[in-house]
């Protein structure tokens, strides 16, 4: 059984990947033929929509509860909602580029979630509740869409900007791009270095215990006050430079800060490499992607990605999270830094929707709101994670 | 300003009124496309705010009726509640004083967070006033706006003046051969029928609409909006809202706090998941479980029980409101202990008596077989310090006793000293040995007791708030307007969102320039 469920998820994994190689070359191709080509990439996306579900359903089977309980279960099941909304807004749109683009970052998505650890763990009381799914699920489809919404306004500044509209933008868009590389680069070394079991560990107090923190890259920074159990050597390199500070508490924050600084270092090498090899920016070499493209259509497409998954988030991530929260700790709302950045994330996307509405923010403002609540949504998943350990189980 | 609101077709507007009521022609030849796209949203009505703007309590309106004011708000909201998560509230800290907790932990930048109140900042008045301030905006916002716009859309014409029809975001025009007419109206609005609109026609004029309830999901939120605000308002309420903590051990039976009722702890228990038990990382917990009945004295003093649960994380007692949490667990706190009386010659049992740790009198004798034990000290928490005994704290964790063991009819007997988890060495010529025998441990269940009162006006509120963003979201209001003058037709379309599938769907009518090329 836990075989299939292993072969389930890499079949996920090649299903996107094809899917998004098929749509970035329907998106390059001109030919009258791109019609065929890109109905089979739609057709791919779909297979591994299911293929995934497939393997949802056997982790059930397994494991007795829907897999949205820890850091890997949750950001593969956010990447199945972006897919999900991708397939939904495709239905409205017909946009084979949307594809291009979004397809990839599915593909970066679930490469991220195989980094943290996948066993399939027992739930603890808090978690043994319908509305673990419920609240999560909803949460993380509204969470889809405006991933969608990001990709479109994403594109839709790489129009403007890559025709020489929007100059102005091109610093500020182009360290987007680079940011979106380092997350890339740290899928990328982390899933190389957990291939070859690459194993690091330290001890250090936390309140009184005694906690060991396992590190699978090779450790930049050590925790707090720590001392090192055992560390492999990697092309020499021995040991960590410098410790984190005292304020990050939360758990594994050492060896997840250990992994952002890869994601920086390793981003930049794989941007220094790309810049050597073309020397273009990135919106330039992806501009020919999207030249085609009408930008009032790519502002619509944006738009109705917020405007679908708003009402969904409202829903999952601030009224059955409030039911949910009501049972199983005895309060509707309790400002623990998720639920608070829950919250800052509702209030952006409600404050993007009036300014669309009665400030008339379209085009590159729009685009850049739909970047900014995409990054809060990152922040959330990521930093919060990092800096606090608050009550959420993947917090 | 405009100063003659009176349109060209007769028509008599109030001040203030951008399109014409009745016609809809642009009351100003001058207003930009831009203008009128915008107007559209209210349907180029006269809104309060818009019309009077001189004594301040129209200069208070006309703030709290500003998106532009409502969105500062917002954003004000939004980047005070990330600075409070920069640091843990006050009530995620492991320490009681927070006035000295968050500058020895975080340094300067933790005692400002302190002082500016952003260690508690959702109970601080800023955090109030912002949130009553976006209350009373929405109010405010909602009526100056609804009203306006439920007339206008009760009141529409059908037939619409040619500017007005010209000047929408998607319009067409064209030739029409003389007698056409009737005809062309007619085609069209079965055409529009059998895409599901509604359609009115006039003579020479028709106007189809669809999904105009849509136009109320935005107001309908705020509604719900304001529901959930007066719900958080309420909770300033004396009574309203209790939220207080008791520990119950098993067999205890002990008063909620603040309430007249009491709880009994008839057990609590722990289970893991069997697959974890072995394992390197520990046990995983499974259940917390504690048996509890609910009791309320009555008139007379006596307690009568009222109902009873196993309440469980995520399964909490309910009683009329009064909810009780089981929130924490702890395991094996020693109650008592069992201590048997050994000849110390013959090594013979002579009994075994029990002590209870939280009943311990001067006074007490405990009588085994022909012999009376007493309590002459009593230490639970034993250590020497300077060669006495003390004890550290009240917690039982290694008690120790000084008993006198009597025989019958005797007045004075000889003491010995027993310490748990320790031999110690009582002085040779002592008869009896008193030894540890066993304890009595019990859980300790750690009850969260809380009533919110307000919680079904915040489901009500979030249910009507839903139901407000699934219309105003998942639906748009389209109309289309068609005019034949002199030979010409003038059709006009206007969504309030959703542009490309307005288009599309009048493509499929007949007007297919209207899909660019590349939305084919
Ligand atoms: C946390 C507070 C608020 C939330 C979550 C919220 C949410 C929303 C949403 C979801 C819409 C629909 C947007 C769309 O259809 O694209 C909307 C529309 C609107 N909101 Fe708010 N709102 C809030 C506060 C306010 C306040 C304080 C005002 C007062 C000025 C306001 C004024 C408006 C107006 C005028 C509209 C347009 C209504 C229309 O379609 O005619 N909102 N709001």
């Amino acid at each position: 059984m836990t075989t299939i469920m292993n072969n389930l998820l890499y079949g996920t994994f090649i299903f996107y990947f094809v899917s998004a190689i098929v749509f970035i070359v329907v998106a390059t191709n001109t030919k009258k033929r791109s019609q065929r080509w890109g109905k089979i990439a739609v057709t791919l996306g779909i297979a591994g929509v299911v293929i995934h579900i497939g393997f949802m359903i056997t982790r059930i089977v397994i494991g007795g509860h829907f897999p949205t309980s820890n850091m890997f279960e949750f950001i593969a099941f956010l990447c199945f909602a972006l897919v999900v909304a991708f397939i939904v807004i495709f239905a409205i749109y017909r946009s084979y580029v949307l594809g291009a683009f979004v397809m990839p970052l599915a593909v970066v998505l679930l490469a991220y979630a195989a980094v943290f650890p996948r066993d399939i763990q027992p739930l603890i009381p808090a978690l043994q509740s319908h509305w673990l799914y419920i609240h999560v699920t909803t949460a993380a489809l509204g969470q889809g869409a405006f991933a969608v919404a990001f990709v479109a306004g994403l594109i839709y500044l790489i129009y403007q900007v890559g025709s020489g509209a929007k100059q102005k933008h091109a610093k500020y868009l182009e360290m987007t791009l680079v940011v979106m590389v380092m997350f890339l680069g740290f899928s990328i070394a982390s899933l190389l270095f957990q291939t070859f079991g690459y194993q690091a560990s330290f001890t250090h107090q936390i309140e009184d215990n005694q906690i060991v923190e396992e590190y699978h890259l090779p450790p930049i920074v050590a925790p707090n006050d720590s001392k090192a159990v055992e560390v492999s050597s990697f092309l020499g390199f021995k040991g960590p430079l410098f410790e984190t500070p005292s304020w990050m508490k939360g758990e594994h924050a050492a060896s997840k800060f250990n992994s952002v600084i890869w994601g920086i270092v390793v981003g930049l090498i794989l941007y220094a490499i790309y810049r050597l090899i073309i020397r273009k920016n990135l919106y330039q070499l992806l501009y020919p992607l999207v030249k085609k493209l009408d930008p009032e259509l790519l502002d619509e497409i944006s738009y109705r990605g917020i405007a679908i998954g708003y009402p969904l988030f409202t829903l999952g991530a601030l009224i059955f999270a409030m039911i949910w929260a009501n049972e199983a700790w005895g309060r509707p709302w309790g400002w623990d830094p998720k639920e608070t950045w829950a919250f800052i994330t509702w209030m952006f996307y409600s404050a993007y929707l009036h300014l669309r509405l009665s400030r008339g923010w379209v085009g590159m403002k729009s685009a850049w709101l739909a970047v900014g609540g995409f990054v809060i949504i990152m922040v959330n998943l990521i930093v919060i994670n990092l800096v606090i350990s608050g009550l959420h189980s993947y917090a | 300003m405009i100063e003659n609101t009176k349109c060209e077709c007769g028509h008599n507007n109030p001040i203030g009124t951008v399109l014409c009521e009745h016609c809809g022609r642009p009351l100003d030849e001058g207003y930009s496309n831009e203008k009128l796209d915008k107007e559209m949203r209210y349907e180029g009505k006269a809104r309060r705010s818009l019309t009077y703007q001189s004594s301040i309590i129209d200069q208070v309106w006309n703030f709290f009726s500003s998106v532009k004011i409502a969105i500062v708000l917002i954003v004000i909201t939004l980047i005070m509640s990330g600075i409070g998560t920069i640091f843990p509230q006050e009530q995620f800290i492991p320490s009681s004083s927070p006035n000295t907790y968050y500058e020895q932990t975080y340094g300067t930048l933790g005692k400002w967070f302190y002082q500016l109140g952003f260690s508690d900042m959702y109970s601080t008045w800023w955090f109030a006033t912002m949130m009553s301030m976006i209350g009373i905006s929405l109010v405010v916002c909602s009526l100056d706006r609804v009203i306006p716009l439920y007339r206008a859309l009760k009141n529409q014409k059908v037939t619409k003046s040619t500017v007005f029809i010209e000047r929408q975001r998607i319009s067409v025009q064209q030739a029409v051969s003389e007698g056409e007419n009737t005809n062309q109206i007619d085609e069209l609005a079965e055409k529009l029928s059998s895409k599901r609109y509604h359609v009115r026609k006039e003579k020479d004029a028709l106007l189809a609409e669809k999904g105009r309830f849509s136009r109320w999901g935005p107001y309908i939120n705020h509604i719900g909006l304001i529901i959930f605000l007066v719900g958080i308002l309420l909770r300033y309420l004396p009574g309203w809202n209790l939220d207080d903590y008791v520990w119950v051990q098993e067999g205890q039976t002990v008063r909620v706090p603040q309430t007249q009722y009491y709880v009994k702890n008839e057990g609590s228990t722990v289970e893991y998941y069997k697959e974890t038990e072995k394992s390197q990382k520990g046990p995983v917990v499974r259940k917390y479980r504690t048996k509890a009945v609910l009791y309320e004295k009555n008139g007379s003093g006596k307690l009568i029980p009222v109902t009873q649960k196993s309440i469980l994380v995520n399964d909490p007692l309910d009683y009329q409101g009064l909810k009780l949490y089981q929130s924490d667990f702890r395991a094996g706190d020693l109650t008592g202990l069992n201590l048997s009386i050994m000849d110390r010659k013959t090594n013979q049992n002579l009994g075994v008596f029990s002590v209870d740790l939280s009943n311990i009198t001067s006074s007490q004798i405990y009588k085994v077989g022909n012999l009376q034990v007493k309590i002459k000290d009593y230490y639970p928490d034993f250590a020497i310090e300077n060669n006495v005994p003390v004890t550290k704290s009240q917690d039982p964790n290694r008690p120790a006793f000084l008993f006198e063991t009597m025989e019958k009819n005797q007045p004075k007997g000889e003491n010995s000293l027993v310490i748990s988890g320790m031999d110690f060495p009582n002085p040779e010529t002592n008869k009896y040995n008193i030894q540890l025998a066993g304890f009595d441990m019990v859980n300790t269940a750690g009850l969260m007791v809380r009533i919110e009162k307000s919680l079904y006006i915040y489901l009500f509120g979030g249910i009507v708030s839903m139901f407000g963003l699934v219309m105003g979201f998942y639906w748009q209001h389209r109309r289309v307007w068609v005019r034949i003058v002199d030979g010409k037709l003038y059709m006009g379309a206007h969504t309030n969102k959703n542009w490309f599938a307005l288009r599309r769907e009048l493509s499929q009518i007949g007007f297919s320039h209207l899909v660019k090329e590349t939305e084919k």
